[in-house]
C-alpha cells in the first residue's frame, strides 16, 4: 500500500463526469507525475486526493488510514499540502508573512520551519521583507512551496508549477521539486511540460479522459512508444 | 510695517482657527468612518452602505448611556458618575458611556451579520448584491435611529467646551484674532491617532491581523492555510464596531448629534475611500484628509481674510467659492473626478 493513494476515483463537476475509475499513488522520497492531454482530469484528481472535490466512488487512503471523507483542512492537519496553480502566494504580504500565514494551524514554534525553507531557498531570506507580488515568477513558485511547507506535510501536491514561465525558470523549479523529494516527502504533481517532468520523476500516470492508460517509471514513459507519439511530440 | 507683518499673521490666525482645526478634527471623523468601510471591503468584499447610520447607532448608545449615568436610579446605586482624577474633568462623560456603546454595536453588528450577511456569503452572491442588501439595513438602522432617539438634534457634550478658547490665545498672543481648540476636536484627534496605531499595530503584527489580511489578499489560498473565515468575519465586525461607535461619538461631540446629518455622512466616507484607494487603509486616512480639508477650504468665506492681507481693500461679496449647503456636492465631484483620472485611488486600491 503507498503512502497517499487514491483508488478507482470516480468524480464529476455537477452532471459532468470527470475521472472514471482513475487511480494515482505516491511514495515517501518519490516524485509522481500526472500526465496527459488538456481536459483529462489531471487537477481533478488532485482535487479529490486533497478533498476540494468529493469522488461519488473510490477512496483516497493516507498512510493506511481512509481519508476520503475528511475536509481539506483536515488533510492538511494530518500532513498533506498544496501549492495551486495560480494565486498560490499572498502578493500584499512579505515573504516572511507568506510563511507565517502556511503555518497558521501551528501552535508550537515555527521559526525553525521558516529558517528550513530559507535554507532550501536562500533567495527567500534575502527577500524576505519584501512582498510576495514584487518577486519574479521563479522566487514567488519557491514562495509558493514555501508557505506549503510551514504545515511540515509529507505529502506535497503541486499543480502545474511550471505553467508560464520560461524554460530557465522551470528548470530552477524542477530543481526545486527534487529538493522537496530529497527531503524525504512525497511529491505528486500535475505538468504540462511531460517531457521533463517524466525525465526527473520517479512514477508517471497517464491519464486520458479521466482514466488511467499508461503507468510507469518516468523512463518507461518515456521509452514507450505510443505515450511518446501520443503525449511527448514523437 | 509692523502691522502689516500683524495682519498676516492674523490672516492665517482666522484660516488655522476656521478651515485647519475643524478640517483636522472633521478628517479625523471621517478618516474612523472611512477605515471602517474599507475593512468591509477588504474583507467581506462590499461597500457598506450603513456605516453613517451604523455610526449613529453607536451615538444613540452613548446617549442613552448617558441617560442611565443621569437617571436617579444611578445616583442613588451608585454615585454620581465623576472622573477618577481631577485633571480629568474636562473630559465629556461620553466618553465614560463609549466603552458600553461600542459593546451595543458590537452585538448589533454581529446579530445583523449573523441574520442577515451571512446567508448572502453561504450563497457566494455577487457583491452588489450585498451592497443592497446593506443599503437595506442602512433604512433599518436609520429607522431604529430615529425610534430610539427622535429625528431631531441633540447635543451631549459636557465637561470644559474648550481646550483653550479665543480670549485665552490673544492674550497669549496679543493678536486681533483668535485660536480655539474645542475639547471635542482635540479629544478627536487624540482618539483617532490611538485608534489608527492600534490598527496598524493589530494588522502588521499580530496572527489575527496578519490572518485578517491574508484572508483579504486571497481567500482561496487563506482557506488552504487554515484560516477560519468565520472567526475573521467576526474580528472585522468587532473591529468596525469600535471604529464605528468611536467615530459616530466624536462626530456628535464635536457638531451635536442629528440623525439625518449621520446618513449624509455616508458621501464625504465613500469620497475618502475611493480617494485614498478602496481596500487600503492608508488611503483611507489620506483620503479622509483631502476630503475634508478641500470642504472647509472651498466653503469659506474669505472676505475678512482678505481684508487682513490686502489692506484699504474690502470685498463686496462674502468672497465664498462654494454655498456651506453645497458640501456635499464637493465629496461628490471629488469621487467623479478620481474614478475618471485615477480609480485605482491615492495608493492604488482595487478598482471598482
Amino acid at each position: 500500500m503507498a503512502y497517499l493513494e487514491g483508488n478507482s476515483l470516480v468524480a464529476a463537476y455537477g452532471p459532468v463526469p470527470i475521472l472514471h475509475e482513475c487511480s494515482i499513488s505516491v511514495e515517501k522520497g518519490e516524485l509522481a507525475v500526472i500526465v496527459g492531454p488538456n481536459g483529462a482530469g489531471k487537477s481533478t484528481a488532485m482535487k479529490v486526493l486533497l478533498g476540494m472535490l468529493n469522488p461519488s466512488s473510490g477512496s483516497v487512503i493516507f498512510d493506511g488510514q481512509d481519508i476520503t471523507h475528511l475536509s481539506t483542512q483536515e488533510r492538511i492537519k494530518l500532513g498533506l499540502a498544496f501549492v495551486p496553480q495560480t494565486n498560490n502566494v499572498f502578493t500584499s504580504m512579505t515573504v516572511h508573512e507568506n510563511l507565517e500565514m502556511g503555518g497558521f494551524l501551528r501552535d508550537d514554534d515555527i521559526s525553525h520551519t521558516i529558517q528550513e525553507v530559507y535554507d532550501l531557498f536562500p533567495i527567500l531570506y534575502e527577500k524576505r521583507k519584501q512582498n510576495a507580488g514584487e518577486l519574479s515568477g521563479g522566487q514567488r513558485q519557491q514562495v509558493a512551496f514555501g508557505r506549503a511547507m510551514m504545515t511540515q506535510p509529507t505529502v506535497m501536491l503541486l499543480d502545474e508549477p511550471t505553467a508560464g514561465v520560461s524554460p530557465i525558470v522551470m528548470d530552477e523549479i524542477f530543481s526545486n521539486i527534487l529538493d522537496l523529494k530529497n527531503s524525504g516527502r512525497a511529491v505528486l504533481m500535475v505538468e504540462q511540460n511531460a517531457q521533463q517532468a517524466l525525465n526527473i520523476a520517479d512514477k508517471g500516470f497517464v491519464l486520458v479522459s479521466g482514466r488511467n492508460t499508461h503507468i510507469g517509471t518516468g523512463k518507461e514513459l518515456i521509452a514507450d512508444p505510443e505515450v511518446r507519439k501520443k503525449f511527448l511530440g514523437g | 510695517m509692523v502691522s502689516e507683518s500683524v495682519d498676516i499673521l492674523n490672516a492665517f490666525a482666522l484660516l488655522t482657527n476656521f478651515i485647519i482645526v475643524p478640517a483636522i478634527a472633521y478628517g479625523s471623523q471621517l478618516a474612523l468612518g472611512a477605515l471602517a468601510v474599507t475593512l468591509i471591503y477588504s474583507v467581506l468584499r462590499f461597500s457598506n452602505f450603513g456605516q453613517g447610520d451604523s455610526m449613529a447607532f453607536g451615538t444613540v448608545m452613548v446617549i442613552l448611556m448617558l441617560a442611565l449615568f443621569q437617571s436617579d436610579w444611578a445616583n442613588a446605586n451608585f454615585g454620581a458618575i465623576l472622573p477618577p482624577y481631577e485633571f480629568l474633568s474636562f473630559v465629556p462623560t461620553a466618553l465614560y458611556a463609549l466603552p458600553f456603546a461600542i459593546v451595543f454595536t458590537a452585538i448589533y453588528l454581529l446579530v445583523m451579520d449573523k441574520l442577515v450577511y451571512q446567508h448572502y456569503r453561504r450563497i457566494k452572491a455577487k457583491p452588489i448584491t450585498v451592497c443592497m442588501v446593506s443599503m437595506g439595513l442602512m433604512f433599518v438602522t436609520g429607522g431604529l435611529v430615529r425610534i430610539i432617539n427622535g429625528p431631531e438634534r441633540l447635543t451631549f457634550d459636557d465637561g470644559a467646551r474648550f481646550l483653550f478658547s479665543v480670549r485665552d490665545f490673544k492674550e497669549f498672543t496679543g493678536l486681533t484674532q483668535g485660536i480655539a481648540i474645542k475639547t471635542s476636536q482635540f479629544l478627536t484627534v487624540t482618539v483617532a491617532i490611538l485608534l489608527v496605531a492600534f490598527l496598524f499595530y493589530f494588522l502588521n503584527r499580530t496572527k489575527t491581523g496578519k490572518s485578517m489580511r491574508a484572508y483579504s489578499d486571497n481567500e482561496d489560498l487563506a482557506l488552504l492555510s487554515g484560516i477560519d473565515p468565520d472567526k475573521v468575519v467576526r474580528v472585522t465586525w468587532l473591529i468596525v464596531a469600535v471604529f464605528t461607535a468611536i467615530a459616530g461619538t466624536l462626530y456628535g461631540l464635536d457638531k451635536g448629534f442629528l440623525p439625518f446629518q449621520y446618513h449624509q455622512l455616508l458621501l464625504p466616507i465613500f469620497a475618502s475611500v475611493i480617494v485614498g484607494g478602496i481596500g487600503s487603509p492608508m488611503g483611507a486616512i489620506v483620503g479622509a484628509f483631502v476630503v475634508s480639508f478641500s470642504e472647509l477650504f472651498l466653503t469659506y468665506a474669505y472676505k475678512k481674510f482678505l481684508i487682513y492681507l490686502l489692506p484699504g481693500y474690502v470685498p463686496d461679496s462674502l468672497v465664498q467659492l462654494i454655498g456651506v449647503e453645497y458640501k456635499y456636492a464637493i465629496s461628490f465631484v471629488i469621487l467623479v473626478v478620481v474614478l475618471l483620472i485615477r480609480p485605482t485611488g491615492i495608493f492604488k486600491g482595487k478598482v471598482v
